[in-house]
C-alpha cells in the first residue's frame, strides 16, 4: 500500500495552473455499495478509474485459527458466519470435508435434504446479489421483491431447522433433523411461486434500455484470464467455460439430477446477471427431482460420538452460489483439526476488481463490485 | 384597488395593478403554499414509492404517516449543525442558502391562473430558464465548500450535466414559442401569453405541429429530469457511488434546505412544462365545451376532488379498528378528512370557484409531473455518467434541433 501513495507523491513537479493530477478516492469501508467493510483505494482521473486497491480485514475474525482450538463438530457452526447469505453451502463443503476425512458417506435421504437445502440457499443468496446489485446500479425496487420472495426460503430453513440465515442445518456424517411434515409440499409450492417472480425481476431488468446499457460491455472478463486468477462460479461461467463443480466431480449426489449449466458469451456484467438469473431457475429444477425423488432411509452415517479423523490431509471443493468453496483440513489424528484452510469464492474473485475496471469509470466500479458478488465475511474469514 | 374589485378581476395579475400590497401577499401565499407542497410532496414520494415497492411507507407520526414531514422538519431543526474543519465556511453556509432561494425565485411568474401569477414578466420563460439554470451554482458552492472528494466529484457531475442538458432544454423551449407566433404573428416569451395563445389556437402545444409540439416535450420532459437531478439522471448524488453526492458532508437543516430546494426546482421546471405544453391553467376542452353549464361542471372539480378525497379519509378513518392504540390515529384522520371536505364545500361556493380552478387545474397537471417523477425514481438504475452525456449530446440535442426546424418549416407551411 506504501507503494501506492509514493506513486503519486514522486509524481514530477511540473505544476501549472492547468495542470490536473490524480485522485485518490476511499472508498469504503463505510460506503453505501462495497457490500460490507470493504475498503477500495481508487486513483482517479476524473471519473477514470487509472487502478485499484482493496484493502480487506474489516471483518476478521480469525475463524480459521478458532477452527484449530474447537474440535470438529464443535467448528461446525463457525463455518456459516463466513458466507451468511449461502450459510447451508458453507455447511455442506465442511462436512463434505471432514466426511472424506473420516472416510464415510452421509446416507442417500441426507444427501437428498442437503441437496434441496443447498440450492435454495443458492436462489436465495443470488437473490440477496440481485437485489443489492441492482440497488447499487440505482434501480431501488428490485430490492424488495428480491427480499420479499427470499423470505420464503427463510421460511422453510426456520421451519427445517429453526434457524434463518446461519442454519447450521447439516452434521458431519448427514442432517440432524429430520424432514418436518410438510417440507416436500412446501418445497414444492416455492418451486412454482418462484418461477413468475423470476420473471418478475427479469421483467424489471432485463430490457431495460438503461439496465441493459450498464452492464453490457462493462467489466468484461475472458475465460482466459478467470482461469489465470483462479475465478470461478458463475463470473466464470458468464466468460464462456462451461465449470460447474456440480457436474464436473459431482458430490452429494449431484449426478442424480438433470440440469443445465448455463454459460455466456461476452464475460460482462450483463452476461452475469443473465447467467446468475438462468442458474436460480436451475436450481428450482433440482429442487423439484430432488423433493419427488427424495429416498427414504436413515439421515445419519454411523460415525463415532467422539470424531478422531486418521492422520491426513484432504481438500474438499463444492459448487457455492459465489464459485467454488473449497476446505483443506488437515488432521493430527486428534478432535480437533491441526489445520484449517478456507478457499473462499468471494475472496479470489475480488482479485479480477482491479482488471475488470482499470481504464472504466467510478460507477463501473460499483457494478464490478455488485457483479462479482462478495460478501466481505467470506473474503476476511 | 379595492379587495371586492380585485377578487373578482379575472385579468388582473397582483404585480401588474402596480398594487404592491397584492403582491407582497401573494409571495407570501405563495412561498407558504409552497412550503407546504414541498413538505407533501417529501411525504407522497416515500408512500408512493413505498408501495410500488410493496412496503407501506411512513405509518407511525399521525394517520398513514401524514404528520411525517413535520417529524422530519424537527428532526433536522433539532440535529446538531456539523460543519468540517476544514470546509470553507462562508462559501459552506451560502451554498444551502443559494440553492434554496434559486429554488424559489421562479415561484412569483408561475402562473397559477390568469390572474394568479405574482407578475406578469414579459420575458417569463427566459426568465425561469435562466433562474432555474443556476441552481447548479449552489451545488457546485456546496461541493466546493465541503472539502472533500465526494462532493466534489458529484458537483462537477453536476455542472457538465447542466451543460449537456441546458441547450436541449432551451431549444425545446424556443420550439414551443415559435408556436405562439402562429395566431398573431408575434410570438411571446410571457408565461401568461403563452398559455393565452394556446387558448387562442384552440390545442395545447403538446398536440400542436403533426406531432412535433410532442416530441419537443418529450425532449424537454427528459431534460427537466437531468435540470433537477433527479433519477435516472440523479448522478450529482448517487447513493450507491458517491455516499450523498454534493451534500455529504452537510447535515441537519442545511441538508434539509437542499432537500426542499430539489422539490422546490421540480414543482418549478414542472410548471414550466404544463406552461409551455400542457396548456397551463386551461381546463380540458374550454373551447370545444365552452358555455355556462360546461364552465360551471368544471368549475365544481376542485370541490369535487376535496370532497371525495375527505370523503375517503372519513371512510377509512370509519374503518380503522376501534382499539385504544389507535385512537389519535382514528381522530386525527378524522380531523383531516372533515378538514378536506370542508376546503371542498368552500371551492363550490361561487365567487370562490371561478377563483380557485385555475389554480386547481394548474396543480393538477404539476401533480402528474409529479408522480411521473416518483415513478422514474422508482423503476429505472441509473445512467452512467458518459452514457448521461451521449443521451445529452448525440439524442436530445439532435431531435430538439431538428423538431426546431420542423416546428418552423410547419409554422410555414400550414
Amino acid at each position: 500500500m506504501s507503494n501506492f501513495y509514493e506513486d503519486i507523491e514522486t509524481k514530477p513537479a511540473e505544476k501549472t495552473f492547468l495542470d490536473s493530477s490524480e485522485l485518490i478516492l476511499n472508498m469504503g469501508p463505510q460506503h453505501p455499495s462495497t457490500h460490507g467493510v470493504l475498503r477500495v483505494i481508487l486513483k482517479l482521473d476524473g471519473e477514470k478509474v487509472l487502478g485499484t486497491e482493496c484493502v480487506m480485514g474489516y471483518l476478521h475474525r480469525g475463524v480459521e485459527k478458532i477452527a484449530e482450538n474447537r474440535t470438529y463438530v464443535q467448528f461446525n457452526p463457525y463455518v456459516d458466519r463466513m458466507d451468511y447469505v449461502a450459510a447451508v453451502s458453507n455447511g455442506l463443503g465442511y462436512c463434505l470435508a471432514v466426511e472424506k476425512l473420516l472416510n464415510t458417506e452421509a446416507p442417500p435421504r441426507a444427501q437428498y435434504i442437503r441437496v434441496i437445502m443447498t440450492e435454495l440457499n443458492r436462489i436465495a443468496s443470488h437473490q440477496v446479489w440481485l437485489g443489492t446489485h441492482a440497488l447499487d446500479i440505482g434501480a431501488l425496487t428490485p430490492l424488495f421483491y428480491t427480499f420479499r420472495d427470499r423470505e420464503e426460503i427463510l421460511k422453510i430453513f426456520e421451519k427445517y431447522c429453526g434457524a434463518r440465515l446461519t442454519t447450521h442445518a447439516f452434521r458431519i456424517g448427514g442432517t440432524q433433523y429430520e424432514t418436518y411434515e410438510g417440507f416436500e409440499k412446501d418445497c414444492l409450492e416455492f418451486c412454482d411461486f418462484f418461477l413468475p417472480k423470476c420473471d418478475e425481476y427479469e421483467e424489471l431488468l432485463t430490457t431495460n434500455r438503461i439496465w441493459v446499457e450498464r452492464t453490457k460491455g462493462v467489466g468484461v472478463i475472458t475465460g482466459e484470464e478467470c482461469k489465470a486468477l483462479g475465478v470461478t462460479g458463475p463470473v466464470l461461467r458468464a466468460s464462456g467455460v462451461r465449470w460447474d463443480l456440480r457436474k464436473a466431480q459431482p458430490y452429494s449426489s449431484y449426478q442424480d439430477f438433470d440440469f443445465e449449466v448455463p454459460i455466456g458469451l461476452n464475460g460482462d456484467t450483463f452476461d452475469r446477471y443473465i447467467v446468475r438469473m438462468q442458474e436460480m431457475r436451475q436450481s428450482v429444477r433440482i429442487i423439484r427431482q430432488a423433493v419427488e425423488g427424495l429416498p427414504e432411509g436413515p439421515i445419519m452415517a454411523k460415525i463415532p460420538k467422539v470424531l478422531k479423523p486418521p492422520v491426513g490431509e484432504v481438500y474438499v471443493s463444492i459448487e457455492a452460489p459465489k464459485g467454488e468453496l473449497g476446505y483443506f483440513i488437515v488432521s493430527d489424528g486428534s478432535t480437533q483439526p491441526y489445520r484449517v484452510r478456507v478457499r473462499p469464492p468471494s475472496f479470489v474473485n475480488l482479485q479480477a476488481l482491479d482488471l475488470m475496471v482499470r481504464g472504466r469509470l467510478v460507477a463501473d466500479v460499483v457494478a464490478v463490485i455488485g457483479t462479482l458478488d462478495i460478501v466481505l465475511g467470506e473474503i476476511d474469514r | 384597488m379595492g379587495f371586492l374589485e380585485f377578487f373578482y378581476a379575472k385579468n388582473i395579475t397582483p404585480g401588474e395593478a402596480g398594487n404592491y400590497t397584492w403582491a407582497t401577499i401573494y409571495i407570501l401565499v405563495m412561498f407558504a403554499l409552497a412550503s407546504i407542497a414541498v413538505m407533501l410532496m417529501t411525504w407522497l414520494e416515500r408512500k408512493i414509492m413505498a408501495h410500488m415497492q410493496i412496503r407501506l411507507g411512513p405509518m407511525r407520526v399521525g394517520p398513514h404517516g401524514l404528520l411525517q414531514p413535520i417529524a422530519d422538519a424537527v428532526k433536522l431543526l433539532l440535529k446538531e449543525d456539523i460543519v468540517p474543519t476544514k470546509a470553507d465556511r462562508i462559501v459552506y453556509w451560502l451554498a444551502p442558502c443559494a440553492v434554496m432561494v434559486i429554488a424559489f425565485a421562479t415561484y412569483p411568474i408561475i402562473p397559477w391562473g390568469r390572474a394568479h401569477a405574482v407578475t406578469d414578466v414579459n420575458i417569463g420563460v427566459l426568465f425561469m430558464l435562466g433562474v432555474s439554470s443556476l441552481g447548479v451554482l449552489g451545488i457546485i458552492m456546496a461541493g466546493w465548500a465541503s472539502n472533500s472528494h465526494y462532493p466534489l466529484m458529484g458537483s462537477l457531475r453536476s455542472s457538465a450535466q447542466m451543460v449537456s442538458y441546458e441547450i436541449a432544454m432551451g431549444l425545446a423551449v424556443v420550439s414551443a414559442i415559435l408556436m405562439t407566433s402562429l395566431q398573431t404573428g408575434t410570438g411571446t416569451l410571457s408565461m401568461i401569453g403563452i398559455v393565452e395563445s394556446q387558448m387562442a389556437q384552440k390545442t395545447w402545444f403538446v398536440f400542436n405541429g403533426w406531432g412535433l409540439g410532442f416530441i419537443a416535450f418529450v425532449v424537454f420532459a427528459i431534460a427537466m429530469i437531468a435540470e433537477t437531478n433527479r433519477a435516472p439522471f440523479d448522478l450529482p448524488e448517487a447513493e450507491s457511488e458517491l455516499v450523498a453526492g454534493f451534500h455529504t458532508e452537510y447535515s441537519g437543516f442545511r441538508w434539509s434546505l437542499f432537500f426542499l430546494a430539489e422539490y422546490a426546482a421540480m414543482i418549478g421546471v414542472s410548471a414550466i412544462a404544463v406552461t409551455l405544453w400542457l396548456g397551463g391553467w386551461l381546463r380540458p376542452f374550454p373551447n370545444l365545451l365552452s358555455g355556462n353549464t360546461w364552465d360551471i361542471a368544471f368549475g365544481l372539480f376542485p370541490a369535487l376532488t376535496f370532497v371525495v378525497l375527505g370523503g375517503v379519509c372519513i371512510a377509512l378513518a370509519i374503518k380503522m379498528p376501534g382499539i385504544v392504540q389507535l385512537r389519535i390515529q382514528k381522530f386525527g384522520m378524522l380531523a383531516f378528512g372533515l378538514l378536506l371536505f370542508f376546503i371542498g364545500v368552500l371551492f363550490a361556493v361561487p365567487g370562490v370557484r371561478e377563483r380557485v380552478q385555475d389554480i386547481y387545474w394548474f396543480s393538477l397537471k404539476i401533480a402528474i409531473f409529479m408522480y411521473l417523477y416518483i415513478w422514474y425514481r422508482a423503476t429505472f438504475p441509473r445512467y452512467r455518467f458518459d452514457q448521461l452525456m451521449k443521451v445529452g449530446w448525440k439524442v436530445l440535442l439532435p431531435t430538439a434541433l431538428g423538431v426546431l426546424m420542423g416546428t418552423a418549416l410547419w409554422g410555414v407551411l400550414r
